[in-house]
C-alpha cells in the first residue's frame, strides 16, 4: 500500500547542493555594475569622480609624501633657488623636517626645555588612567572616575605649575600647544556635564527665579559667537573683581568656554529631560524620592542615556572650538603653529601649508575618535528599548 | 485600630516643619538666591565703578560719535578714517550680514548636493560624500579659514602675474577682481519690468495650479515662467538702448584699477564658512531625507511616479519639515562663526568692535553692543524661521 504510488511520484531522500547563484549576481562584475555602473548617468558620475579622485589623490600624496622635505635644520630646505633655498624652482611640497623640527613645541609650548618631562607626565597619566574608565570591560568605575576627573587634574596642576615639592615654578603664559588645547577642553568637559546638567533641571524647575536666570544665561550664551564670550572673559572679568586682584589669562580662557559649552549642554540635557515620559517622574514621587533622588537615581541615567550623541557632538564642538583662544594671544595648538610661521629661521612659503595641515590632522585625530567612540557606546547601550 | 488612630493624629501637628514643606522651601531657596544675586551684583558694579575711576575711563555710549581714526578696507558703505564709530561698527555688522548671506546660499546648496550623495546608490559617490563630511566636521573652522587664508589665497600671484580670466576678471593675492556694472538711465525701469515679471509669474503658477485641480491637465508652467521672468527686463534693456556698461578692471603696475574687488579675506572666510557648514548640512539632510517613512516612497512609485518626481513632490515637502529646525541653527552657527573674521582681518562686526575696544578701553560698552546685535540675530532669524516652519508644518492633515 505503502509502496503502491512509488512508480509515479518521486520524493528526493537527500538534498541537492546549493546552486550557485546566477553569474550577474555575484563576484566583481555584478558588484560593480551594480553601484557603479547602473546606467548612463551612474556610470558618467563614477567615471567624473574616478577622475577627480585619481587627480586630487596623485597631487595629494605627490605634495605630502612624494615632494616632501623629511629632513632639515632650517628653511633653505624648504625654499626654491629663487626663495634663497636648494629646492629646484618651481618645487612645492610639504615641509615635514618644519613639523619635526618645531614637534616637542607644537606640543607643549615654550614650557622650559629641562621641565619637559612634566607635561609629558602629564600626557602619560592622563592617558593611563582614560583609557581603562573608556574601556567597558574593566572593572572599578567610580574610583577610576574619581580618579580621572579629581585626582588627576589636581597632581596635574601641581606638576604643570610647580612651586611645590621643589618643582620649578612655570608660569601658565609658558604652557602652550598641545598640553592647553587639552587642559582647556578638558576642564571644558569635566565642568560643562555637571553645570550643564544643573542649567538644563534649572530651566525645567517649578522656581520662577531660578527658572528666569537658567533661561537668560542659556539664552544669552548661546545668542552670541564663542568669540565675544571670550573677549567678555578676558576684557571684563578682571574690570568685575576688586581692584589689583590679576586673575590669570589662562584662567580666564578657561572660564569662557567653560560657560559656552555649558549653555550648549544645558540645551543637549534638557532635551533628553523632554524626552522622559511623565509616568517615570510620577513613578519617582510615588516612591518617595526626593527630587534630588528622583533626578539622580530614576531621569538623568535615562536622559542621559538618550542624548549622548549629543553630549559627545558638544565635546567635539568644544575641543575644536578651543583653537579660538588663540585670537585672544594664547598658544593653544593652533596659536602656537601659526607663531611658528613667523620664526625667521623657518619661514618659506609652504611652511604655513604644512603646519596648517599638521594642525588640522591633530584635530581631527581626537575628533574622529571621539565620535567613534560615542557611535560605540551608543550600539553599547542600545538595549532595544526605543520606540 | 484606634490606638493607631490616635497615635497618628498626636503625631499630626509634628509632621509640618516649614522646610520639609516644599513650596515654602522653594520660595525661601529663590528668596536667597536673589539676595545672593543681588549682593553680587553690587558687589561687582562697584568693583567695576572702582577699575574705572583707576584706570580713567569713563562710561556710556557718548564715544560712538567721536572720530573712529582708522581704515577698513572692505566696506558696502562709504567709509574713511574720519567717519564715526558708529559708522565703523555699521560698516562691521554690513559685512558681518554679507558674507553670513553669500555663505548661507552657499552651504544650503552644497549641503543639499552632498547629503544627497550620501544616500546616492553609486557607492564612489556615496563614499566621497562620506569622506567629506567625516573630513571637515572633525576639523575646527579656524584651521580651514587658515588654510584657504594662509594655504591656498596667499599662494596666488602677485599683482604683476595676475591670473587673467575670461570676462575681463583678474585673480591675484590682492582679490578677486571683476568688471563693475555702472547703470545708465532707464535702470529703474528695467527693475520694475523685472518685478512685474516676477510677479506675473506668481500669478500664472497660481492660475496654473488651480487649473490643474479643476481639470486635471497641468498647463505648461516652467517655460512660461522663464519667459515671463526674462522677457520683459529684455525688451525694456534694449529699448532704452541698453543703458548698461561695465567699469572694468585694468592691470596698473603696482595695483589694479577700477572694477570691484572681493579681498582674499572675504574669499577666505566666506569659502571656509561655506564649506564647513556644508558638512553639518549634509547630515540634516541627509537624517530628515532617511527619515520619511519608505511606504511614502513605494506608495509613490505604486501610483507610477517617477524616482525625480517622487523626491520632489513626495519626500522633500516631508523632509523639509524634520530638516527645517536643525537647518536654522546651522544658519545661526555660520552667522557666529563668521565672528572668526577677526582673526584673518575681515572687518566684521567682531573685528570692528576689537579695534575700537582697543583704542577706547571701552569693554563694556563695546561687549554690550555684540550681544545686542547678535542675540538679535539670532532672535530674528528664529521668529522668521519659526513662520516659514509653522507654514511647512499646515500641509499637513
Amino acid at each position: 500500500m505503502t509502496s503502491k504510488n512509488n512508480d509515479i511520484a518521486f520524493v528526493r531522500s537527500h538534498m541537492l547542493a546549493a546552486e550557485k547563484p546566477p553569474r550577474q549576481e555575484i563576484g566583481l562584475a555584478a558588484w560593480l555594475s551594480r553601484n557603479l555602473f547602473s546606467g548612463l548617468f551612474d556610470t558618467i558620475l563614477t567615471l567624473v569622480s574616478l577622475t577627480l579622485i585619481v587627480w586630487t589623490g596623485a597631487h595629494l600624496v605627490n605634495w605630502l609624501l612624494v615632494n616632501a622635505v623629511w629632513f632639515g635644520t632650517d628653511r633653505t630646505f624648504c625654499a626654491t633657488v629663487e626663495q634663497g633655498g636648494i629646492q629646484p624652482n618651481g618645487w612645492s611640497g610639504a615641509c615635514w623636517a618644519f613639523v619635526g623640527e618645531k614637534f616637542s613645541y607644537f606640543m607643549v609650548g615654550a614650557y622650559p626645555v629641562h621641565e619637559r618631562w612634566r607635561p609629558y607626565l602629564v600626557f602619560a597619566l592622563f592617558a593611563a588612567t582614560l583609557a581603562p574608565l573608556l574601556m567597558p570591560r574593566v572593572p572599578h568605575k567610580a574610583a577610576n572616575a574619581l580618579l580621572a576627573f579629581v585626582i588627576m587634574p589636581v597632581i596635574s596642576f601641581f606638576l604643570l605649575h610647580g612651586g611645590v615639592f621643589g618643582l620649578m615654578p612655570v608660569e601658565t603664559s609658558l604652557w602652550g600647544g598641545l598640553l592647553v588645547t587639552l587642559i582647556i577642553s578638558y576642564v571644558g568637559i569635566v565642568v560643562s556635564l555637571p553645570v550643564g546638567i544643573l542649567l538644563a533641571l534649572g530651566r525645567r524647575s517649578q522656581m520662577a527665579v531660578i527658572r528666569t536666570l537658567c533661561i537668560a544665561f542659556i539664552e544669552l550664551i548661546r545668542g552670541v559667537p564663542l568669540i565675544t564670550v571670550l573677549f567678555l572673559a578676558s576684557y571684563m572679568l578682571p574690570l568685575f573683581l576688586p581692584p589689583g586682584t590679576n586673575i590669570d589669562k589662562f584662567l580666564r580662557a578657561v572660564i569662557g568656554v567653560s560657560m559656552f559649552a555649558s549653555a550648549y549642554m544645558a540645551e543637549v540635557i534638557r532635551g533628553g529631560l523632554q524626552a522622559i515620559p511623565k509616568g517615570q517622574f510620577e513613578g519617582a514621587d510615588s516612591l518617595g524620592l526626593s527630587y534630588w533622588q528622583k533626578m539622580a537615581l530614576i531621569v538623568m541615567p535615562q536622559a542621559i542615556k538618550l542624548v549622548i550623541p549629543g553630549i559627545v557632538n558638544t565635546f567635539i564642538g568644544m575641543f575644536k572650538d578651543t583653537s579660538l583662544v588663540s585670537i585672544i594671544s594664547m598658544y593653544d595648538l593652533l596659536g602656537i603653529v601659526r607663531a611658528s610661521f613667523a620664526d625667521a629661521n623657518w619661514v618659506s612659503s609652504v611652511t604655513p601649508l604644512t603646519g596648517l595641515v599638521f594642525a588640522g590632522f591633530v584635530f581631527w585625530l581626537f575628533c574622529f575618535s571621539m565620535s567613534r567612540y560615542s557611535g560605540f557606546i551608543e550600539r553599547r547601550l542600545d538595549t532595544g528599548h526605543k520606540r | 485600630m484606634a490606638q493607631d488612630d490616635a497615635a497618628l493624629s498626636a503625631r499630626q501637628p509634628a509632621r509640618s516643619v516649614w522646610y520639609n514643606d516644599p513650596y515654602k522651601r522653594g520660595i525661601a531657596f529663590q528668596a536667597i538666591t536673589a539676595v545672593v544675586l543681588v549682593i553680587a551684583a553690587v558687589w561687582m558694579w562697584q568693583n567695576t565703578l572702582e577699575n574705572l575711576k583707576r584706570a580713567n575711563l569713563t562710561s556710556g555710549f557718548g564715544f560712538l560719535t567721536s572720530r573712529a581714526g582708522f581704515d577698513i578696507a572692505q566696506s558696502l558703505i562709504e567709509y574713511s578714517a574720519d567717519a564715526s564709530y558708529l559708522r565703523a561698527l555699521m560698516v562691521g555688522l554690513l559685512n558681518t550680514l554679507s558674507v553670513a548671506a553669500a555663505g548661507i546660499i552657499t552651504t544650503t546648496i552644497l549641503g543639499l548636493l552632498i547629503g544627497i550623495a550620501r544616500l546616492s546608490r553609486n557607492w564612489l559617490i556615496r563614499k566621497l560624500a562620506t569622506v567629506y563630511v567625516e573630513g571637515f566636521r572633525n576639523i575646527p573652522l579656524l584651521v580651514i579659514i587658515f588654510f584657504w587664508y594662509k594655504g591656498v589665497l596667499n599662494a596666488l600671484p602677485n599683482v604683476r602675474d595676475s591670473i587673467v580670466l575670461p570676462f575681463s576678471m583678474v585673480l591675484n593675492n590682492r582679490g578677486f577682481y571683476f568688471p563693475a556694472p555702472v547703470f545708465g538711465e532707464g535702470s529703474g525701469a528695467i527693475l520694475i519690468a523685472l518685478v512685474a515679471g516676477i510677479a506675473g509669474a506668481v500669478f500664472y503658477a497660481r492660475w496654473a495650479k488651480a487649473k490643474q485641480m479643476e481639470t486635471g491637465v497641468r498647463p505648461p508652467v516652467f517655460w512660461v515662467n522663464i519667459a515671463l521672468v526674462l522677457l520683459p527686463p529684455l525688451l525694456v534693456f534694449f529699448a532704452f538702448g541698453a543703458p548698461l556698461t561695465f567699469d572694468l578692471p585694468v592691470a596698473g603696475k603696482f595695483n589694479i584699477n577700477g572694477g570691484s574687488m572681493i579681498g582674499p579675506e572675504f574669499m577666505s572666510l566666506y569659502l571656509a564658512l561655506s564649506f564647513y557648514t556644508a558638512s553639518y548640512i549634509a547630515e540634516i539632510v541627509r537624517a530628515g531625507i532617511v527619515g520619511v517613512a519608505k511606504g511614502q516612497t513605494e506608495a509613490a512609485y505604486a501610483l507610477g511616479l517617477q524616482p525625480g518626481r517622487t523626491m520632489r513632490l513626495v519626500v522633500l515637502p516631508q523632509a523639509l519639515r524634520i530638516i527645517i529646525p536643525p537647518m536654522t541653527s546651522q544658519y545661526l552657527n555660520l552667522t557666529k562663526n563668521s565672528s572668526l573674521a577677526v582673526a584673518i582681518g575681515y572687518a566684521d562686526l567682531v573685528a570692528v568692535g576689537g579695534t575700537i575696544l582697543n583704542q577706547t578701553g571701552r569693554a563694556i560698552e563695546v561687549v554690550a553692543i555684540w550681544l545686542a546685535i547678535y542675540v538679535s540675530i539670532s532672535l530674528t532669524t528664529s521668529l522668521f524661521m519659526n513662520w516659514f516652519n509653522r507654514k511647512m508644518a499646515l500641509v499637513e492633515r
